[in-house]
């Protein structure tokens, strides 16, 4: 596997690529700038369905499972949303693979009473379709929809408050599970946020429990959360964690992919640009002639049918903490990128695509998600901007919503930004209200709506950096929308450069971060 | 004396029915409205006085005569042929600066005793608009004895006069009218301290409607639904809490309200979606067919709509009337309010602390009506809210 790297500019450098929604830009950046390319993909596992069954034969720090089963047994399968991978895994999806074998072993041991539930916490429901792509049709087939279905953080039937952390937060866990002789947790971690004692205490949580760490004070004190040792909302999410253990019995399951993002069709997107071919070259301009003339929706319909050819490249099961330990580990191996110092400026390109838009809208409230929340916090130590610089993000952020996914996300839009961009004002004076609205709740529960309070999360995931940062810049951005987000709209990257020498000074020095494919940077 | 007049014609009137509320049809010769040399009204008593149309303005209502789109049910309580223009200011022979409350009630008519309707002081519900020495007509603009506001005289009785105080401007003292017909409908109606209110519609009226529900029943929460930039800035400045456009009403009124909404799925002939919940009291004042279809599901079960501008023959769908119990009343003209004062003391009271010149003009002459005609029916567009006649040359 070829390191990630951080190649300098210089006079030979192509044009490199930004990713502009669903669409591309070719920018020249200044000379000396620094390009941060993510590693290449590992190689993955070559039999991932012998390394499933080694992994739940042979756990960490817990019996195997085979030991666990019992006939008569109450057992509840649940599993990461459709917000992991990104985009979707082409199928078979890991988790696939693991449910099968979980069942497979379940069934064996005589077990009759088994539920699978989506772990979608806060998240929209996912569709039938959704679901099937997951799990894959045999076990569908088999389990859908009575014993195979999402949880519903609002069903007050369905979450039970279990207890409450030495800090005071209250832990809620859906009754099945609760009520389940064994949990199986089945996990697909793709960045360093996700997996371990969260997976639980969001997935099966509701608002009540979930709001204890999704705060901006939280938030603020993350950094970043992507690296959880720093991170005070996964410190939150352990101590809840720690509560659900000893309140149901829990297998953990974990698998961790490489960061092939990308299929064929649009493999250019995978390599670094000195390294496309002519073919590359030709398709990048096919694609970028078809994405400058296509309306959005067309373009989306092509972009979110696009499935990811990840292969798996870590598999381990057993005891939570230990468990995502060693996730952990494989993850930082694929995307770890080793960054010396920090620079003024930032630059990323937001591509169609974050965990709370599969075939949905990347709508304003999200690019910000993407951009200051996701993209800014993937680094260990320290962010790649320095305090007080600034992010140029490239991105259409248009006026769009999805009005079935995101009805709460208008509003948010419309009411809340239209009156303030501090975060925490906006928690204080309007997340109750949100997180309590009937029709977001309705929507929530009887639709595809992510949950009232869901905007709010997706706004604090960017506190930290609206904090840390002296600016944003959006180019290419719709200029009322950019504004509306507190923002500055640029039209070309040049001009944006310009804008930002007024809070960096002239000359700053530049750092684009070439994602996705993902990767962290760790800043020295 | 030259006026603008207005007469029944059928072959016009298909006409200009036909070509769609096409400016240049709706003035041409062959329509309904013409510029002519015509015998001054005659005074009809001595309580009569002579009034100079200064200012006057070109209201929806005159819109939608000239355009064909006014309802045939007006034609019965109208004498024709008429000089249109019933918001406007004056001045009397001896140079004094009035307004015209322009309803022909029984007092205007010399009739004595009132109707019941006049007797309670509710003048614009009178009875006897068919009796008397005047002929027949519901407004001074719609009576063909009195004449109107586009013409270079008109008579009114003594009842009908309000001296327009120094404070205010010609232009601002002509929408004393339209000021009154929105301090009626907000008193008529009366919102809650805790009632979230919707006004459909920021033209004059609408903006109107938002500064007197402001001012006389202030509610929790006073949304308006303008169009255009400068409909939005007017309404904010005269008291509306949330300006919202009309493509997001539905979203902005669900969120105001905490409504639940249910929105049509797969269903090419009704996109407008049905909210659970929604405003205590809507003011529906643009009098189309489109903004009476939202106002009713606009509207909460058990919830008032308020029909401030004047609707012609409008396709609506009655069934969210019906399911949600609503009430849907007229809210039509001024008179003696339940306070006890007349509508428009009222208006001139409130006048001068609205500002209202700046809903006033552009003013034109009315040789040049053609012109003033096709501005006003694209006045929204053109940032305007009241387009007028301007006589104070030839006064």
């Amino acid at each position: 596997m070829r390191p990630g790297a951080v190649v300098e500019v210089d006079r030979n450098t192509p044009p490199t690529l930004f990713h502009y929604g669903e669409g591309f830009r070719l920018e020249r950046l200044p000379l000396g700038s620094r390009i941060i390319y993510p590693p290449d993909p590992m190689d993955p596992i070559g039999h991932p369905e012998r390394a499933i069954r080694r992994a739940l034969t042979k756990p960490i720090e817990d019996d195997p499972l085979k030991d666990l089963l019992r006939p008569g047994m109450k057992l509840t399968i649940a599993f990461d949303d459709l917000s992991l991978p990104l985009p979707p895994m082409a199928s078979p999806d890991v988790r696939q693979l693991v449910i099968e074998e979980v069942v497979d072993m379940a069934a064996h041991a005589g077990i009759e009473d088994i539920q699978l539930i989506a772990a979608i916490g806060l998240h929209r429901k996912m569709t039938a379709d959704e679901i099937r792509h997951i799990v894959g049709d045999r076990v569908f087939t088999a389990f859908w929809p009575d014993r195979l279905y999402n949880h519903d953080a609002e069903d007050p039937a369905d979450n039970v408050q279990i207890g409450k952390t030495s800090n005071g937060e209250e832990v809620w866990l859906n009754r099945r599970a609760l009520e389940s002789d064994l949990v199986v947790y089945v996990n697909l971690t793709l960045v360093p946020m996700d997996g371990g004692q969260k997976s639980m205490s969001t997935g099966l949580g509701c608002y009540r429990s979930i709001k204890e760490h999704h705060t901006v004070h939280t938030l603020l004190n993350s950094n970043s959360y992507m690296h959880p040792p720093d991170s005070a909302l996964h410190h939150s999410c352990i101590r809840q964690g720690q509560i659900i253990e000893d309140a149901v019995r829990v297998f953990h399951i974990e698998t961790s992919l490489n960061n092939h993002a990308f299929p064929a069709i649009a493999n250019f997107l995978q390599k670094r640009e000195t390294d496309w071919t002519t073919s590359d070259q030709a398709a990048f301009y096919a694609l970028k002639q078809a994405t400058d003339l296509a309306p959005p929706d067309l373009k989306r319909t092509m972009f979110h049918s696009m499935l990811a050819p990840y292969g798996m490249t870590s598999v381990q099961a057993g005891q939570v903490d230990k468990v995502h330990d060693k996730t952990l580990e494989a993850v930082r191996s694929q995307m770890l990128v080793p960054v010396e110092g920090q620079t003024d400026v930032v630059t990323m390109g937001i591509p169609y695509l974050g965990p709370y838009n599969p075939n949905s809208i990347l709508n304003p409230v999200l690019v910000v998600c993407l951009g200051l929340g996701y993209l800014f916090n993937l680094y260990k130590n320290k962010p790649v901007v320095r305090e007080g610089g600034v992010v140029i993000m490239s991105h259409p952020t248009r006026y769009e919503f999805h009005s079935v996914h995101h009805p709460s996300y208008i509003d948010f839009y419309d009411e809340v930004l239209a009156d303030t961009t501090d975060s925490a004002e906006i928690e204080k004076r309007y997340e109750k209200r949100f997180a309590e609205d009937p029709w977001y709740r309705q929507m929530y529960q009887q639709s595809y709506a992510y949950h009232g309070v869901h905007p709010f999360y997706a706004w604090y995931w960017a506190a930290h950096a609206l904090a840390y940062l002296g600016d944003v810049i959006v180019v290419g951005g719709e200029r009322s929308t950019v504004h509306r987000l507190g923002f500055k709209a640029a039209t070309t990257l040049e001009d944006a450069f310009e804008m930002a020498e007024q809070t960096v000074g002239r000359y700053p020095s530049v750092s684009h971060l070439r994602t996705p494919p993902l990767l962290l940077a760790e800043v020295e | 004396m030259l006026a603008l007049t207005f007469d029944r014609n059928i072959p016009a009137y298909a006409l200009v029915k036909a070509a769609g509320g096409r400016p240049d049809v709706a003035t041409s010769p062959l329509a309904l409205l013409h510029l002519e040399d015509v015998e001054p009204p005659k005074l009809p008593g001595s309580d009569w006085h002579r009034v100079h149309p200064q200012v006057s303005g070109i209201c929806g209502s005159d819109i939608a005569a000239i355009t064909g789109h006014a309802s045939f049910y007006m034609d019965p309580l109208t004498s024709f042929p008429f000089i249109p223009g019933h918001e406007l200011c004056g001045r009397l022979d001896d140079g004094s600066r009035v307004v015209v409350q322009p309803v022909l009630g029984c007092a205007v008519r010399g009739i004595d005793p009132p109707c019941r309707m006049c007797a309670e002081g509710r003048i614009g519900l009178c009875e006897n608009v068919t009796e008397g020495e005047i002929e027949v007509g519901l407004q001074t603009g719609y009576c063909h004895d009195t004449g109107g506001g586009w013409g270079e005289l008109l008579v009114a009785h003594e009842s009908q006069l309000y001296e327009v105080p120094d404070a205010l401007t010609d232009g601002a003292a002509m929408l004393t009218e339209p000021l009154a017909c929105a301090i009626h409908a907000a008193l008529r109606t009366g919102a809650q301290p805790e009632d979230t209110v919707l006004v459909m519609g920021a033209g004059c009226l609408g903006l109107l409607t938002v500064a007197a529900v402001k001012t006389f029943t202030p509610p929790r929460k006073l949304i308006c639904v303008a169009k255009y930039p400068h409909q939005a800035e007017l309404a904010r400045s005269l008291g509306a809490d949330l300006v919202v456009a009309p493509g997001e009403v539905y979203q902005r009124v669900r969120f105001a309200t905490q409504a639940r909404r249910v929105d049509t799925i797969g269903n090419l002939l009704e996109k407008r979606p049905v909210l659970l919940g929604g405003a205590d009291l809507v003011f529906e004042c643009a009098g189309s067919a489109s903004s009476l279809s939202d106002s009713v599901r606009l509207a909460r079960g058990g919830g008032k709509v308020v029909l401030v501008g004047m609707p012609g023959k409008e396709e609506v769908d009655w069934a969210p009337i019906w399911q949600r119990e609503l009430q849907v009343t007229g809210a039509y003209a001024y008179g003696v309010e339940a306070n006890g004062k007349r509508t428009f003391d009222l208006a001139l009271e409130l006048a001068p602390s609205l500002k209202l010149d700046r809903l006033a003009g552009p003013f034109f002459a009315l040789e040049d009506y053609r012109d003033a005609i096709e501005y006003a029916m694209s006045s929204g567009r053109l940032s305007a809210v009241r387009v007028a006649f301007d006589q104070r040359s030839e006064a």
